[in-house]
């Protein structure tokens, strides 16, 4: 047998396969058409990082024209457009999709399985997502119907009522932007139910529920937060499409119709998406912690247990947007202490990575580098929003790049710092190459400087009541240096973004040839090839701990002997 | 590597049994259409007697006993449907099921007529005033799910008839059924409020 490499015997279909030379139609209709979950994975990791450049993009044309105070690089108009995009793609087009890209890709081949549950409808979710996002920026060419140019939507990702009323949002841009959520979202559904069916039916013998990799058990989670979180948003999208097409009355405040119920509708979404978003982040961290220290995670059930408590929680926290509306003081008391709440399985999930690094042999490649800083970043954006989540406070700083910062924090600072984590620490797998540590240094540095320069500053420029979505402000205002300077660390994390990009590229050719197993790591996805084969498992696995490549590689001291 | 030729087999795994695919996605789906629902029905209890103007749910909306009659007694019957699939009668299988068809449109014309009546004879449409925007999108997303209901009914039905449909074949049949069984219980919900706390 040739396979004798490979940790589990016959892992691999060794007959040489027929070379042959596609086409580039050939290639082209073998993507298109493919239902193979990891292709599938990396469509949708395209697609996102496609849209992570396109979004960046915008920010930083938001951040130039923000630098100077009476700056007229953007009109009014257009910067209304450009935030509006730029958080609604981020959200929907970037953060989702790589959900599904990591879910996708790791999922099976982690719990054993040669596919998804539903690979036809893994195929048809993606390019619904995809059809969303090609249909969101068309708005910028049809958004106001066959005369004039076109307008994007500018009503904020929130898109609250009156606003997006045909009275005062005229043109098609808010249409444009109701349906392609409509689409995406159903593509979300797709993609939620195919990951439960997956987890709960396809494992492979042995792996018991408390046996599955803590990667597995995040996207279960996600999942099932997402079958509650996003079908809310659709429903609210649909309410909105029918007020704007049929003449309905739902947000329309002069047929007794109410402007708060469009917020707390978009709120049950809004908040729990937040979790959906930071989830992938914890499913990242649970792999690449205890990889590079040298341990198993410290406190597996406590970790589970954590990450359905986060999601429970999650869904009761919604009106922490909405304090300065000016709800009842029973209705602030409650969303306080809740959103509070969430602090403490949060907690949990904090000291037990700590826990995980304390005393392990930490190895600082570059995954570890980014999810250490991930560690502090998210503790910071955790804290802040604590200090957010207290009524009064709220009521000071609402609204204000204090509130931004605090969710940058999260989004960049946590969940994109903890995904280029995985991205380094699963390419060798994807592609059987290594990514560059030199050039991936770099980045990491970069970034983690540049994130800091922008989003530690704009805390200060918050608190010293800056507004946000405001195009324009005085000179007189005092803010103009701190926003220089959280221009001038935005476009540091733009060049740390194109180091990245190059890397991706440079390493798909030059980088170091990886093995099956790189990282010495001890889940599934690192027994068979890089890049896997179609099929994943020639023979399906058999797993008896919650670490079974660990119980190949020392037979002496398994881990089973200890379960 | 030395240790490749070694399977560890501390203790014997034993049977290995997950739970249907089928029927897990089936239940996913049903849990998020809860939560679509559950906004529209949120958002028609907030706006019961909020609307401006008439008509009110008392002027012009009747109960339809018929149509819920049908209905429901749907449910009852697609389980009988399940159950001579499940003793390969697939004769008596095909009866219960174009039954269970039967019902279902016999409910869906219902509300077209219900429906027809409220539009031409008594001048409520989704724009006239916020109880018909609720009314007709709420009873609507029922409606519309009902009729997808129908045409996955209607596609087994055909298969019945061409005779592809056997015994092996239930657990997919049952996880259409569950879905019909879901349509059948949201609308004692849509009933409840729209008929009776509504009116």
């Amino acid at each position: 047998m040739a396979d004798q490499t490979f940790p589990i015997g016959g892992t691999l279909d060794l007959t040489p396969p027929r070379v042959a030379r596609k086409t580039f139609l050939e290639w082209m209709h073998e993507w298109v058409t493919t239902v193979d979950h990891k292709r599938i994975g990396l469509l949708y990791i395209w697609f996102s990082i496609i849209f992570l450049l396109v979004g960046g993009a915008e920010a930083l044309a938001l951040r130039i024209q923000l630098a100077t105070p009476d700056s007229h690089f953007l009109s009014p108009d257009t910067y209304n457009r450009l935030f509006t995009m730029h958080g609604t793609t981020m959200v929907f087009l970037m953060g989702m999709p790589f959900l599904f890209g990591f879910a996708n890709y790791i999922v099976p081949l982690q719990i054993g399985a040669r596919d998804m549950a539903f690979p036809r409808l893994n195929a048809f979710s993606f390019w619904l997502t995809a059809f969303g996002g090609a249909m969101l920026y068309y708005s910028f060419i049809g958004g106001s119907g066959l005369y004039g140019v076109g307008n994007a939507p500018d009503v904020t990702w929130w898109a609250y009522a009156p606003l997006t009323s045909r009275a005062f949002s005229p043109g098609h841009g808010v249409d444009y932007w109701a349906l392609s959520l409509i689409v995406t979202g159903i593509g979300t559904l797709g993609g939620a139910i195919n990951i439960i069916a997956t987890v709960l039916s396809m494992r492979c013998k042995g792996m018991t529920l408390l046996r599955m990799p803590l990667f597995a058990w995040l996207m279960l989670v996600v999942s099932g937060l997402l079958l509650i979180t996003i079908t809310p948003l659709t429903a609210a999208q649909v309410m909105l499409t029918i007020d704007r097409y049929l003449g309905g009355h739902f947000f329309d405040t002069q047929a007794g119709g109410s402007a708060v119920v469009w917020m707390h509708f978009f709120w049950i979404f809004g908040h729990p998406e937040v979790y959906v978003l930071v989830f992938p982040a914890f499913a990242i961290a649970n792999e690449v912690i205890p990889v590079f220290s040298r341990k198993p995670i410290f406190g597996y059930p406590a970790m589970v247990a954590a990450s359905v408590g986060i999601a429970f929680i999650s869904l009761g926290v919604w009106a922490h947007h909405m304090f300065t509306v000016g709800m009842t003081s029973v209705d602030n008391t409650f969303f306080v202490l809740s959103t509070e709440l969430v602090g403490v399985p949060t907690g949990i999930k904090i000291f037990n990575w700590l826990a995980t690094m304390w005393g392990g042999k930490i190895r600082f490649k570059v995954p570890m580098l980014f999810l250490t800083a991930f560690l502090f970043q998210f503790l910071i954006a955790g804290l802040t929003g604590i200090i957010l989540s207290i009524a009064p406070f709220d009521w000071q700083l609402h609204n204000s790049y204090f509130v931004i910062a605090h969710f940058h924090y999260m989004l960049v600072g946590s969940i994109i710092f903890a995904i280029f984590g995985g991205f380094y620490y699963w390419y060798p797998k994807v592609t059987g190459r290594m990514m560059s540590e030199k050039l991936g240094k770099w980045h990491f540095w970069l970034m983690l400087i540049g994130f800091h320069v922008t989003f530690d500053t704009m805390h200060f420029v918050g608190l010293m009541g800056m507004p946000r979505s405001i195009y324009n402000y005085d000179a007189s205002r005092g803010w103009a240096h701190l926003n220089m300077i959280v221009s001038l660390g935005g476009a540091v994390q733009g060049i740390a973004v194109l180091i990245f990009a190059v890397n991706l590229i440079w390493s798909y050719y030059k980088g170091k040839e990886a093995g099956n197993d790189p990282w010495d790591a001890w889940t599934l996805e690192w027994s068979t090839s890089s890049p896997p084969p179609v099929y994943n498992y020639a023979v399906e696995p058999e797993v008896r701990s919650r670490r079974p490549l660990w119980d190949l590689k020392h037979p002496e001291d398994p881990d089973w002997s200890y379960e | 590597m030395s240790a490749t030729s070694i399977v560890p087999n501390a203790a014997p795994t034993g049977e290995w049994n997950l739970p249907s695919r089928g029927r897990v996605a089936m239940f996913s789906l049903i849990i998020g259409e809860c939560a679509i629902f559950t906004i529209f029905v949120v958002a028609y209890i907030f706006y019961i007697g909020k609307s401006l103007y008439g008509p009110t749910p008392q002027q012009v909306l009747e109960i339809p006993v018929f149509g819920t009659i049908c209905l429901l007694s749907s449910s009852f019957v697609i389980w009988l449907a399940e159950r001579a699939l499940e003793r390969n009668k697939i004769k008596l299988f095909g009866a219960f099921w174009a039954l269970t068809l039967a019902l279902g449109v016999i409910f869906l014309i219902d509300t077209g007529f219900e429906w027809h009546t409220l539009i031409y004879e008594k001048g409520l449409t989704i724009s006239t005033n916020l109880f018909g925007t609720t009314f007709y999108s709420l009873v609507g997303l029922h409606a519309t799910h009902v009729l997808f209901g129908i045409i996955g009914l209607s596609t087994v039905l055909i298969f019945t008839l061409l005779g592809k449909v056997r015994e092996e074949h239930c657990e997919r049949i049952q996880v259409l059924a569950l879905y019909w069984h879901f349509v059948d219980a949201v609308w004692v919900v849509v009933f409840t409020v729209v008929y009776i706390l509504g009116r």
